[in-house]
């Protein structure tokens, strides 16, 4: 993982409510914040994906049957590193192996694929998932960009 | 986001063609919109037209595979038609092409503007166009 004592070139913070009209917002804001990096449209799409598929899961499964706050932190390092965290104070996971297998859900009523780190793992260059029982949980992920603005 | 549904009944076969974002929060919209249709007409055939949706996660996934759930009940098949390059690769990931052949197709507009070889609307089936705005 980064060395977060590095300090970051530009950073941004949000928070919002667990609505699901936000998943929207929330990818849009984290592509508009990146596109200072002039990224490809295919990194961005990848990570619009990632984002949306985090901030879900904290709207379907954190606060399942409430509304709670979504915490959202993006920061840029040099060479291109984006870092990105979704943090909630929702339920937490019983079992965060279980919950990354890929097919495995526990909202099939709602239609949900099971797929959601899945698509986290492969869009990303890594993730890391932390989560305390009532507490909530923390999603770190991190992603090399190949811009051409990102060596300054 | 928006859902246009295009029927041609002589060839029991659906076409939905999708409009903007596919997250968590549209997918309940559109697949109201999608299930309406096929509980009205019966179809054989489904066709997904991804060809205007701007973005879809996993939610787009589950999408797929539940129309494919009640299309297999019903006896019929669903195909999905035109995903850009990224969002075949979200189907890719998910396998999603071994339960619904991926296919690029003319939308139906097309078809009926150029007027060749089908005109549904001409040939005693009804063409019937259903649009949706969300709010």
């Amino acid at each position: 993982m980064l060395n977060l004592n590095q300090k970051a070139v530009n950073e941004m913070k949000l928070s919002f409510p667990s609505y699901s009209e936000n998943e929207r917002f929330s990818r849009i804001a984290v592509s508009g914040f990146l596109t200072q990096l002039d990224p490809q449209i295919d990194e961005l799409s990848e990570i619009k994906t990632a984002v949306s598929e985090g901030v879900t899961n904290c709207i379907v499964h954190a606060y399942r049957d409430a509304v709670g706050e979504i915490f959202l932190q993006v920061r840029i390092f040099d060479k291109g590193r984006v870092y990105i965290k979704i943090r909630d104070k929702g339920c937490g996971i019983d079992d965060i192996q279980k919950a990354m297998e890929p097919l495995f859900t526990t909202a099939p009523e709602e239609e949900r694929a099971g797929l959601g780190f899945a698509v986290m793992e492969s869009f990303m260059d890594k993730i890391k998932v932390r989560s305390q029982k009532g507490k909530g949980t923390t999603v770190v992920m991190e992603k090399t960009l190949k811009t051409r603005k990102a060596f300054r | 986001m928006d859902v246009k549904i295009f029927s041609e009944r002589e060839k029991r076969k659906l076409t939905a063609v999708i409009y903007g974002d596919i997250d968590h929060h549209t997918a309940k919209f559109i697949r109201g919109e999608i299930d309406a249709a096929i509980r009205e007409q019966n179809p054989r055939t489904l066709i997904l037209d991804f060809r205007y949706v701007t973005f879809m996660d996993s939610s787009g996934i589950g999408l797929v595979m539940g129309r494919y759930k009640i299309m297999n009940e019903l006896g019929g098949e669903v195909l999905t038609a035109n995903p850009a390059p990224y969002i075949r690769k979200v189907m890719l990931l998910a396998g999603l092409h071994r339960l619904s052949r991926i296919i690029s197709s003319d939308t139906p507009e097309e078809k009926t503007s150029g007027g060749a070889e089908t005109e549904p609307s001409a040939s005693g089936g009804q063409e019937k166009q259903l649009t949706a705005e969300n709010k």
